[in-house]
């Protein structure tokens, strides 16, 4: 009896408080475990990309997750396959739960179906949100679509595991390349072995390599060894202070950043170099 | 069974499958009639929709969309606002069929008889539009769009289904076991947009209190039972925003006392709240 009159014994002004805290509360706890989800669910840095899409943290605001460009990829005319008149499968999937990728959103699997690069880009020019931007694959002294400005990724060769480095002859990924002799080309090497053999060795340049994939789809070894990774992924920085001296515009860039501070600053910068220099080694 | 006791059940049901029909052929045979998704789409190839949920989100991360979605998302508000009021959650949503089996099993099985322990408010919908927008600031993702069961169905007809199914069958027995009506009536936040969006659309559902014989057969089939506070009592329109103008109450009712009329804003009796 005594409980029960105290249970309704609570003011107004009480009740607010109390209220005001219980929602406050739950909003938290809500919001943390949906922050959780969604700060892991966006991270996918192997994730391939279509053409133009977006730096990744863009891209991943920017689409809205419909599959436009996915089905004008499968739908596109040049895909219908000459023998059943259906399409092939598409190049372009939309991530699921268990596909490592922000679910909903679209990427590819070049050793599955690589990126043929249309003249026409379907994908890009049916994205309404912008996430594939038209203007990244447009020529800017045409006004036309270029599909050798697609950037999608790189390929790298594992020297260890491509059998033209053994010295086996293998062009596979050279002959599929769709700018032979820019993205891939061969370096021919002497094969000391032997004596009297020739390496082809495939090399890749990263100022043509799109990322197609169409050099991993064609690679004849068991795992590729060959494959796309993000750009961000395979390549290094080597950052704004070295120089290449005999490159007149990096030599331009030095001229042009005169007046900004070029000076290291870290714990160790702060003091004289014979301070740690005499400090001894510290592991 | 009468025809006219299962009209509009048909009828939305007939429009939900056509719209996944259209969208599965719109992948898989190429057809143009309506391409992408229920978060944005191609109508004829020529009239952009989207969600306007999933842009307001997309806003939120900061990014900048372009113009297509725009329009697309002010066709959508226009004719749910003008016309459909909360029609999408009922005409439309793919997983309105899931929750309708829960809640439908949930009479057959007698588990509403049951003593219901677990009680969230009506308006946590409201407040998880919020929270997915401050979800979507922080992480630079659209954070309803990661988790939500809606474009997770949709997507799974169009290209496939995947793991995500799983959270369908979560939802389902959420509604069967937790919450009558438990997702659509109280959780989801894009259903809070909607209502929000049709709050002061053309079509309702108008009552006649004279006709009405008090069975309270619209009470037990609605899945926001609060917007029919004047069943028996004023002669009305059903002018609550979370009615989903599903059309079950008048589809239930053998008294004529419920019809879909067009809103006269210009009358006093709208209808509305007093």
């Amino acid at each position: 009896m005594d409980t029960k009159a105290k249970k309704t014994q609570i003011s107004s002004r009480r009740r607010f408080f109390t209220d005001l805290a219980y929602a406050t509360g739950l909003g938290i706890m809500g919001g943390l475990l949906w922050t959780g989800y969604t700060e892991k669910a966006k991270s996918s840095p192997l994730t391939l990309r279509p053409p133009a899409a977006l730096a990744e943290p863009d891209f991943l605001k920017t689409c809205i997750k419909c599959g436009l460009c996915a089905e004008a990829c499968v739908n596109r005319p040049s895909n219908i396959d000459r023998d059943t008149g259906r399409p092939r499968p598409g190049t372009l999937k939309m991530a699921k739960a268990q596909d490592d990728v922000t679910i909903g959103t679209p990427f590819f699997k070049p050793r599955e179906v690589p990126c043929y690069m249309c003249d026409d880009i379907p994908c890009v020019t049916a994205c309404p949100t912008g996430a594939l931007d038209v203007a990244k694959v447009t020529n800017p002294k045409t006004g036309e679509l270029d599909y050798t400005m697609m950037e999608m990724g790189l390929a790298v060769v594992d020297s260890n595991s491509c059998i033209a480095f053994w010295g086996l002859q293998c062009d596979a990924c050279y002959r599929a390349c769709p700018l032979m002799d820019k993205a891939i080309r061969l370096e021919y090497d002497k094969n000391e072995r032997t004596g009297k053999h020739a390496f082809l060795k495939p090399v890749v340049d990263m100022n043509h390599c799109t990322g197609c994939g169409l050099c991993e789809k064609a690679c004849v070894t068991e795992k590729p060894a060959i494959f796309v990774l993000p750009r961000e992924i395979a390549l290094g920085k080597p950052g704004a202070h070295y120089v290449k001296g005999w490159d007149k515009k990096d030599q331009q860039r030095v001229q042009e950043r005169v007046g900004k501070d070029v000076t290291t600053h870290d714990v160790r910068s702060a003091k004289k170099p014979e301070d740690y220099l005499n400090k001894g080694v510290e592991y | 069974m009468k025809w006219s006791n299962i009209k509009y059940l048909v009828l939305r049901r007939i429009v939900q499958l056509g719209l996944l029909f259209l969208y599965f052929m719109g992948n898989a045979y190429g057809w143009k009639i309506l391409t992408g998704d229920l978060s944005a789409s191609m109508l004829f190839q020529k009239v952009p929709l989207a969600d306007p949920f999933a842009v307001l989100q997309i806003f939120a991360t900061g990014a900048i969309v372009g113009v297509n979605v725009l329009i697309g998302a002010a066709v959508i508000a226009l004719f749910y606002g003008i016309i459909g009021g909360r029609a999408f959650c009922s005409w439309v949503c793919p997983v309105n069929m899931v929750t309708d089996l829960a809640a439908w099993l949930r009479r057959k099985l007698l588990i509403d008889r049951i003593e219901r322990k677990v009680w969230i408010s009506r308006n946590v919908r409201y407040y998880m539009i919020v929270l997915a927008l401050i979800v979507s600031a922080v992480t630079g993702l659209a954070a309803f769009e990661v988790l939500s069961p809606i474009t997770i169905l949709n997507r799974g007809v169009i290209f496939g289904f995947g793991a995500g199914i799983g959270l369908l069958l979560a939802i389902f027995l959420f509604d069967l076991f937790a919450v009558k009506n438990g997702w659509c009536g109280h959780v989801c936040p894009l259903g809070g947009v909607h209502a929000l969006i049709g709050s002061y659309n053309l079509f309702r559902v108008k009552h006649n209190s004279e006709n009405c014989t008090l069975c309270m057969k619209c009470k037990t089939v609605c899945p926001e039972v609060e917007v029919l506070g004047m069943i028996g009592k004023r002669s009305e329109f059903v002018a609550g925003r979370e009615c989903t103008n599903c059309g079950r109450c008048v589809d239930v009712c053998d008294d004529d006392a419920l019809g879909f009329q067009l809103r006269n804003f210009l009358e006093t009796n709208t209808g509305g709240k007093q």
